[in-house]
């Protein structure tokens, strides 16, 4: 790693989303106060009321509104930002799809936390997941370093596809804890990050009537000149997406040339080179599993690890290269589909259908609701598939991991 | 004061030809508020008629900046506008919300309130068709006393209608007013007054609607009317606080009497299963409602305006 003039700075994941929201420097912040994202917008208003950041932040009634000021801001040309979590994110859930739908680059901090019923503040996914078919491009932090510097790049990704970004962080583990984090200089990440050009932007010199009902079929306008329907505007919003794989690279890896740091663009590896057992997860699950990646090296294993950066868009091609010499797939999901199986399974199973990789994958429900994870309960968890598959028994049902049911 | 139509600018927003169904008031409404707003005007507007009127992409029956947005998200939305117009440095632009009854007395309420205890800076015009009329009919807490409705089909609706303009005078925002599509002038300039003023400022407009109050689309102005005459509706300005009867009504205050509601009733489909009893009650509501704006005829309160943002 390239060493850049030094700023460390022992901060929490949520001071992390504040500094990175200023660096980009924000125009609009319009957040509603939801557990554990509140410390990142109470930061960030601090910087507004002391000049710090020069900024307007509105404080709304509600999530729903939030998204509602940074889409609106947005689409006259303000480069906009907000944070939130669990039920806040249902709560934004018409916005997120309206923000996506109108192709703007908002970008959105989610400190992942367990949906309610019953109340519950503390981590898992379901949050985020659950929102995974809005039109958003997630991507998910193991650490506070990753939380600020991706935020910061979420900016250059979404603005260069006019897709919207959320960057998920899990609540408490990583948006309470307290961490070293080197903080970039205004003038680098100035360099790196221009300021927004909007794509259409709303003003009386050039009336428009931007998103109004728009039919299914293709139809002409006054002129005759024959614009999309509501399924092309669709197919464009999947094209984008599906492009910013590669932007998502780009991006990270001109961050690593300005910054000494880079992430592995859509998802990193952890002693991958040679493994055959194969341990998948995403975000500060996937810190811990390299932990249990050494214990099962201890105990005889090939094992590695395969974490996910990007959840949507879906890296395809890169889970299917990385795990070419897979005899085993491990995947351990902080979240469940309901009636069938952890969403980052079904994902990584249906990218290897059809690609000639015959190999088993194993489904692990962890830590919902802030159950605690242990290293070594993720290496036994592995440990046991590995019996099942040499077994040669059949397909193993999901199993819930420390569920005293 | 603009003493007649042929005073008012010539510059048209609304270009000919809309959607809205025959006899639609919000058509007339609309023409006469996108006059007197004027070109340096954005517009941000929910699910709702106006969206019909607007039309469908890629054409659209008006020349303004507009933005659509969520049902609920109207007021939200104009803070959006407002905040991201700051942020960039244009000024000199008036935002304005632009929903129904059902996105404003409803849905939107939030939002609304929300934005009114900010005292954001724009202008929230709700046009009350008494009913979710763009969706086919259904109750809305805008809709009167025992009419029927395409969710109260049977026994029509048990409850009053939400005072919403009174909700909004106790945010004590700069202004409040409520109009009529039928009194096109007094509307043009009540929007007027408005754009001049700064922080959050509210507009109510009873807005007549043929195939969902169930009369022919020729009588939407004299509904309109009759709806003044007899109290259903009532039109007035709180500004700064200060209630002032304006216009029709305050001509029927000064004359002393206002007409039955039995002869605006009986000229709507909607009210056809409406009993004598509610009748009586509609009427009770009416004149206690009137005797109040009567009594509130008061000398000018405190100016709010120094605690605008």
């Amino acid at each position: 790693m390239k060493k850049t003039a030094n700023n460390t700075q022992i901060i929490t994941g949520n001071y992390a989303v504040a500094l990175a929201a200023k660096l980009s420097r924000v125009q609009v912040v319009a957040a509603y106060p939801i557990t554990p994202q509140s410390p990142a917008t109470e930061t960030l208003s601090q910087f507004v009321e002391k000049g710090e950041l020069d900024a307007e932040y509105v404080r709304v009634e509600s999530e729903h509104s939030a998204l509602a000021v940074c889409i609106a801001a947005s689409t006259v040309g303000a480069r906009t930002f907000t944070a939130t979590s669990a039920n806040g994110l249902a709560y934004m859930c018409e916005q997120l799809h309206w923000a996506a739908g109108a192709r703007l680059p908002i970008v959105l901090a989610c400190a992942n936390r367990a949906m309610g019923a019953p109340w519950n503040v503390l981590n898992d996914q379901q949050d985020s997941i659950s929102q995974r078919d809005t039109g958003w491009i997630q991507i998910y932090a193991r650490n506070s370093q990753e939380i600020l510097d991706s935020i910061i790049q979420a900016y250059r990704i979404a603005e260069k596809l006019y897709v919207p970004a959320m960057v998920c962080y899990d609540g408490y583990i990583l948006s309470h804890t307290v961490m070293p984090v080197e903080v970039p200089r205004q003038e680098q990440v100035d360099r790196f990050l221009p300021p927004y050009k909007p794509h259409t932007v709303l003003d009386p010199s050039t009336p428009q009537n931007l998103n109004l009902v728009t039919l299914a079929n293709p139809r002409r306008d006054a002129r005759g000149v024959m614009c999309h329907g509501y399924m092309e505007l669709r197919y464009l919003l999947q094209e984008a997406l599906e492009n910013s794989l590669e932007t998502v690279v780009e991006v990270d890896r001109e961050f690593g040339d300005v910054f000494g740091r880079s992430y592995g663009g859509t998802h990193w590896g952890y002693r991958l080179e040679d493994a055959t057992l194969i341990l998948m997860a995403m975000g500060s699950v996937a810190t811990e599993a390299t932990v249990a990646v050494d214990q099962l090296r201890q105990r005889g294993h090939r094992a590695g690890l395969l974490a996910l950066r990007v959840y949507r868009p879906f890296p395809k091609q890169d889970v299917i290269s990385a795990t070419k010499r897979a005899e085993l797939i491990v995947v351990f999901d902080k979240n469940i589909s309901y009636g069938y199986e952890g969403a980052t399974c079904s994902d990584l199973k249906a990218a290897l259908y059809g690609n000639s990789i015959q190999v088993p994958v194993h489904n692990y429900i962890v830590g919902l609701g802030g159950r605690d994870v242990k290293a070594r309960e993720l290496a036994d968890a592995a440990e046991r598939s590995l019996r099942w598959a040499e077994e040669g028994r059949p397909q193993k049902e999901v199993e819930w991991l420390n569920c005293h049911i | 004061m603009t003493e007649s139509v042929l005073s008012l600018p010539d510059k048209e927003y609304m270009l000919p030809g809309n959607r809205t169904c025959a006899g639609c008031s919000l058509g007339i409404a609309y023409r006469h508020i996108l006059k007197a707003l004027g070109e340096s005007t954005i517009v941000t507007v929910p699910a709702s008629c106006l969206t019909v009127l607007h039309g469908m992409y890629p054409i659209t029956s008006v020349n303004i900046p507009c933005m659509n947005v969520t049902f609920p998200s109207t007021a939200a939305a104009a803070a959006g506008l407002v905040a991201g117009l700051k942020a960039i440095g244009k000024k000199g632009i008036t935002v304005v919300g632009f929903a129904g009854d059902g996105g404003t007395h409803d849905i939107g309420i939030q939002a609304l309130s929300g934005a009114a205890e900010r005292n954001t800076d724009f202008i929230y015009i709700c046009y009350d068709n008494e009913a979710y009329m763009n969706t086919g009919g259904q109750r809305s807490s805008s809709t009167p006393l025992g009419a029927t409705t395409t969710t109260t089909p049977v026994l029509g609706k048990a409850q009053h209608q939400k005072d919403m303009p009174a909700i909004m005078a106790a945010h004590r925002v700069p202004y409040v007013a409520t109009a009529s599509s039928s009194y096109p002038l007094d509307l043009y300039e009540k929007v007027k007054k408005a754009r001049d003023i700064m922080g959050t400022r509210f507009l109510y407009i009873s807005t007549p609607c043929p195939p969902g109050w169930l009369f022919p689309p020729k009588d939407t102005v004299k509904i309109g009317r009759l709806a003044v005459e007899t109290g259903m509706v009532v039109l007035y300005e709180i500004e700064n606080g200060g209630f002032r009867l304006t216009g029709a009504s305050e001509r029927l205050a000064a004359k002393g009497s206002l007409r039955p509601v039995r002869e605006y009733i009986e000229l709507q489909g909607r009210f056809r299963h409406i009993t004598k009893d509610q009748i009586e009650e509609l009427q009770r509501w009416v004149d206690s409602r009137w005797e109040e704006y009567l009594a509130r005829q008061t000398p000018r309160p405190p100016d709010y305006s120094t605690l605008q943002n």
